[in-house]
């Protein structure tokens, strides 16, 4: 696993509770000197175990109010129907997420919308115009009750 | 919810184009003083906009090899049995997403694993254990790409 160890994992873990931690902060916490420290995050993120950072923003508070997470089958029967749907369902700016499934479900498209009015109006002019569907089924977001995206290390 | 004006919106879609960049990196990129940029940086985080900051590691290098999303439907319901079912289910620490959902499921679960038979172990002594738990539906995530959202 390119190389990581029970120092490596200790630090990912302090990372992954307090991102924003100064190199210092890391260091202390982890035992470590902090040009150690440094240079373990450095090798992490050459080698591809840390891939980036992010920011995270809600979308609520950016005034999309409705999320719709869209569970669809599609009609298999056409050798090309995954990468002709994902093209298209590409187009909509309103789908942020693209998921692909061995399961009952195929694809799982996640939308936003500002309001009802606006969720329908995405889903019938452009949601049920793309190509191959089997079946749709649709979850609305209720509440987000965890959504921390740590891996158990 | 806060008013933003473009600005504002030009600082989220560059946080969101690249989550490392330095307040003065954002500043330079929107055209800001770099005090000015952290003034509004720090506003839209106190409005809650700005909700945090994660890292983002690479599943695979790191072991867990497999992401499964579940479906869970309660067999019981009421206030209690949410209550129960929410408290024990966000303890368990491969569990990275619960969502509250309406429709054909109550709850939609992501589930990080080290391999199938792992997910197995987790589906069995961790999940179909919890309170309250009825049908559950397993789809295994084979490809995954999130976009920015549209600000």
């Amino acid at each position: 696993m390119r190389g990581i160890d029970d120092i490596d994992r200790r630090l990912l873990r302090l990372m992954q509770h307090d991102p924003a931690a100064s190199a210092a902060k890391l260091a202390s916490q982890a035992g470590l000197t902090k040009a150690s420290c440094w240079r373990r995050i450095e090798r992490m993120e050459t080698n591809g175990v840390i891939t980036g950072r992010s920011v995270q923003i809600d979308a609520k508070a950016l005034g999309y109010e409705v999320e719709v997470s869209l569970r669809i089958t599609l009609d298999k029967t056409l050798s090309n129907a995954f990468d002709n749907f994902i093209v298209e369902a590409r187009k909509i700016l309103e789908v942020n997420e693209i998921q692909t499934f061995l399961g009952r479900v195929d694809v799982r498209l996640n939308v936003l919308a500002r309001d009802m009015a606006h969720y329908q109006g995405i889903y019938r002019t452009q949601i049920l115009s793309l190509p191959h569907i089997n079946d749709i089924e649709s979850l609305m977001l209720v509440a987000n009750v965890k959504s921390v995206e740590r891996l158990p290390l | 919810m806060i008013d933003l004006d473009d600005t504002d919106r030009a600082i989220l879609r560059t946080l969101q184009s690249d989550g490392s960049l330095n307040t003065g990196a954002v500043a330079k990129v929107v055209g800001l003083s770099q005090p000015a940029c952290w003034r509004r940086i720090r506003k839209l985080q106190d409005a809650r906009v700005i909700t945090g900051r994660a890292i983002q590691l690479n599943k695979d290098a790191l072991g867990f090899g497999v992401t499964v999303f579940l479906g869970i439907k309660l067999a019981t319901k009421g206030r209690v049995s949410l209550e129960d079912f929410e408290r024990a289910v966000i303890a368990i620490s491969e569990v990275q997403v619960v969502q509250h959902v309406l429709g054909l499921y109550d709850y939609r679960l992501k589930v990080v694993a080290r391999d199938i038979a792992d997910f197995e172990r987790v589906l069995r002594r961790r999940v179909m254990t919890l309170p309250g738990v009825g049908n559950v539906e397993a789809n295994v995530l084979l490809s995954e790409e999130k976009r920015p959202l549209l600000v």
